[in-house]
């Protein structure tokens, strides 16, 4: 009887708690909403937005509905993570091993790009790329070429475009290009495992994944040309270039702030995982005759990824969130767009603000639980 | 073979290699060096992209030159080791050694050398460099926001009271230390909250009220995080406790609770607090956006602050639970007394690194148009008589931020190793 009541009756006042709070909220809500004569509801989605954006992935215009705003928002936000993604990873890892490094230059240079990047708020170091660096570029008449074609102004960097024939042609090779490594790789493995024979998988997959898309050229018809961004006059004083692709400054600002910033933390993760690895580790499989390329490939690195990727994973995740500080600087991510424009128009305030959270909610949720699942199959099996 | 000998350095003619190789590196610095401060370029009768790579070969041939193993020679064999043990090092080193020579004149003479700091409006700052003269003036608007001059005294007060209180745990008598916790989680919160309101806010004692829309700069960036480091950790411990619980309903109201806070980027929880939280208020209630903004973020942390607790929590050893059960304590008695002192031991890494991502959060509220220290700055920045001056702003905002969060890291490090117990 005791260890009931004592079971039952924390829970039960927990539950209560939780549904006398949520009930409270909604009651207030209720009558707050009918006393101002809005009235729930996700319609409002499929009205036309009649609002501008400056930077979109898809077709969009101010004739198009809220729920195509959304998208708008959601791919910009998913464009500037990415990018970003990549570039902090690469960073990382090179700041991470050189803090590693024998040498005493390099391995205090990287701590101290560490700490000082690490501890400078994020929102600042985009204010201070987009505000100050970024707008002390030149105007798009003076500015000069970067590796011939491209060019940096304070309007925004310009690129080349790629216009292609046949794209889906050349796609195609790509994924058959990726699904024969895998075959290939499976086929090694059991080579392996049954004869004992080694075949250079690393190499072969390199090669068929430039081979594969470069025949696709010669014999699928495929064309690529690139469109190059030339200067053009508008008025008296006002140039810009037309063709090619730009991308705005506060793209450039954003993903210079974030991938700087989370470098520091991926550099951080890289550092413990290779440190992580125990001497003996490396001591015993250099002392059963691998050489040191195997001891490297077949020992350290898939001990050191096991510490390095649940940590790294989540500075992914952080920096996708973290992303979200792209309102400040009016770059038209989902915030901007979506709980900021459409919100100011609509007013649909609790209906916006619970799509955006659940927006983010979904996608992290989402990575954690395939994260959760990685680590379950990766996990050293101990008897 | 004979040429090849000449190029192996080795101890027998040590002195030679030396001389000559750290001869050829004085030469590559000397260019740089030249080049670098007083624009002269040495090596202007090379051709081409020979001139810009010239003290790079030079510098490289002498280290590989000097590169001798157990020289005898102790700094020879100190720099060898440390800067110099391959080619590939070797490069790296002077590299790194270039690009910091370089880049030195260029700030040096924009921070230091031609930047202004005397006059006080726009047109003393004629030079090329910094203008350190902004920041002069605009300093008391960085620190204290839009708070009437007049009145700054009562925030420092509050602060150096608010800071004396936290201190008074220390010096605590013996027969008192056992308060120590009700005194920081309970008594301390209150007193501070009543001290800042009192003094900042006024409206009684004969000090005039000042809303909390004037109130920013800095001195708002540390109340906000106060308040929130404060809160943010009993509720995390709730959490965490909560999230290991046996108790199926309790648990998944912890999970539920921290898995949304985490999944969710601040700036929207903010949004939430300034435009949707009010439609949840009854009708004639008035929260100041201040105590919303500070319930938001705090709501926030505490997740993370449960999810490192956990951690904590998780690492201990099943035999503590056991021990302490079997001498008869009870779930409170157990994690007070057993758990939660060793747990917390464990995660004050973590903790420092939560309390650091909030203080580093606080300047988000600029969103929610609270002007802290960025705040402040960008209502500065688009003053008409002060334009074009970001760049300086945005570097004195960091240099501050980068000294309290480097100072918070280190000092965590230190906690970390105080309270570091071998097991």
């Amino acid at each position: 009887m005791n260890t009931i009541i004592k079971k039952f009756i924390p829970q039960i006042l927990a539950i209560l708690i939780v549904i006398l709070i949520f009930g409270f909220l909604t009651l207030n809500a209720q009558t707050n909403m009918d006393n101002r004569g809005i009235d729930f509801g996700f319609g409002f989605l499929s009205q036309e937005s009649s609002f501008d954006v400056q930077f979109s992935l898809i077709e969009y215009s101010g004739s198009d509905s809220y729920a195509r705003a959304f998208l708008v928002g959601l791919l910009n936000t998913l464009l500037v993570s990415f990018i970003s993604i990549i570039i902090c990873t690469i960073l990382g890892v090179i700041i991470g091993v050189a803090r590693l490094s024998s040498n005493y230059l390099i391995k205090n240079s990287a701590a101290w790009y560490v700490e000082f990047f690490r501890n400078i708020p994020l929102l600042l170091q985009i204010f201070f790329w987009y505000y100050a660096a970024l707008r002390a570029l030149p105007m798009p008449e003076k500015a000069n070429a970067w590796f011939g074609v491209t060019y940096m102004t304070v309007k925004g960097y310009y690129i080349p475009a790629m216009v292609w024939e046949n794209l889906n042609v050349f796609l195609y090779c790509g994924l058959a290009a990726i699904i024969s490594i895998f075959v290939l790789r499976n086929y090694a493995i059991k080579l392996r495992d049954t004869e004992g024979k080694q075949i250079p998988v690393f190499l072969y997959s390199v090669a068929l994944l430039i081979v594969l898309p470069l025949l696709s050229f010669l014999f699928g018809g495929v064309s690529l040309e690139f469109e190059i961004p030339e200067l053009k006059k508008l008025s008296k004083i006002s140039y810009i270039y037309e063709g090619g692709i730009s991308l705005p400054p506060e793209l450039i600002a954003l993903v210079l702030a974030l991938s700087l910033y989370t470098s520091t933390f991926v550099a951080e993760c890289v550092r413990a995982g290779i440190e992580g690895v125990s001497k003996g580790q490396k001591e015993a499989a250099a002392s059963v005759g691998l050489t040191p390329n195997q001891v490297l490939k077949l020992v350290i690195m898939p001990q050191a990824l096991r510490i390095i990727i649940p940590p790294t994973t989540n500075q992914y995740l952080n920096l996708t969130k973290n992303s979200s500080l792209a309102a400040a600087i009016a770059y038209p991510d989902l915030v901007l767009v979506f709980a900021g424009t459409a919100l100011m128009q609509t007013g649909k305030a609790i209906e916006i603000v619970s799509i955006t959270m659940l927006t983010y909610l979904t996608i992290s949720l989402t990575i954690a639980a395939i994260m959760n699942w990685y680590n379950k199959k990766i996990e050293i099996k101990e008897k | 073979m004979q040429t090849l000998n000449f190029l192996k350095p080795n101890r027998d003619n040590i002195k030679n290699y030396s001389i000559t190789g750290s001869l050829l590196i004085l030469v590559s610095l000397i260019d740089v060096i030249s080049n670098a401060f007083f624009k002269i370029n040495l090596t202007s009768f090379l051709p081409g992209s020979l001139t810009t790579l010239f003290p790079l070969i030079i510098g490289l041939i002498g280290l590989n030159m000097m590169r001798i193993d157990y020289s005898g020679n102790k700094t020879l064999d100190l720099l060898n080791k440390n800067i110099n043990t391959n080619n590939f090092n070797a490069l790296l080193t002077l590299l790194i050694l270039f690009s910091i020579i370089k880049a030195l004149p260029q700030s040096l003479s924009w921070m230091i050398l031609d930047a202004t700091i005397s006059g006080d409006s726009k047109d003393a700052c004629t030079g090329t460099g910094a203008c350190w003269t902004y920041i002069k003036v605009w300093f008391r608007r960085f620190m204290y926001g839009m708070y009437p001059n007049e009145f700054h005294w009562r925030i420092n007060t509050a602060f150096i009271l608010v800071i004396a209180l936290g201190f008074v745990g220390y010096f605590m008598k013996e027969n008192l230390k056992k308060y120590l916790a009700l005194y920081y989680v309970i008594i301390y919160p209150v007193i501070a909250y009543l001290v800042i309101y009192y003094l900042i806010s006024g409206g009684s004692f004969g000090l005039q009220w000042v809303e909390t829309g004037a109130w920013g700069g800095l001195s708002l960036t540390f109340i906000v995080s106060f308040f929130c480091l404060i809160f943010c950790f009993p509720l995390g411990m709730i959490f965490a406790l909560g999230r290991r619980s046996n108790l199926p309903a309790i648990k998944y109201i912890s999970i539920c609770y921290i898995e949304f806070w985490r999944g969710v980027p601040l700036i929207t929880v903010l949004f939430m607090s300034s435009v949707m939280f009010p439609m949840f208020l009854p009708e004639d209630f008035f929260m100041d956006k201040l105590v919303r903004v500070i319930i938001a973020i705090t709501l926030f942390e505490a997740a993370y602050c449960a999810e490192v607790i956990r951690g904590g929590l998780q690492s201990l050893p099943r035999g503590q639970y056991d021990a302490a059960k079997s001498l008869g304590m009870g779930y409170w008695k157990m994690h007070i007394f057993v758990i939660l002192p060793q747990a917390l031991k464990l995660v004050i890494p973590g903790i420092a690194n939560t309390f650091l991502a909030l203080v580093k959060d606080t300047p988000l509220i600029f969103v929610v148009g609270l002007a802290e220290l960025a705040g402040m700055l960008a209502l500065a920045k688009t003053n008409p008589k002060w334009l074009g001056f970001a760049m300086e702003g945005y570097i004195f905002a960091s240099i501050i931020f980068w000294i309290i969060c480097y100072a918070m890291s280190k000092y965590s490090y230190n906690l970390e190793a105080k309270y570091k117990t071998e097991r």
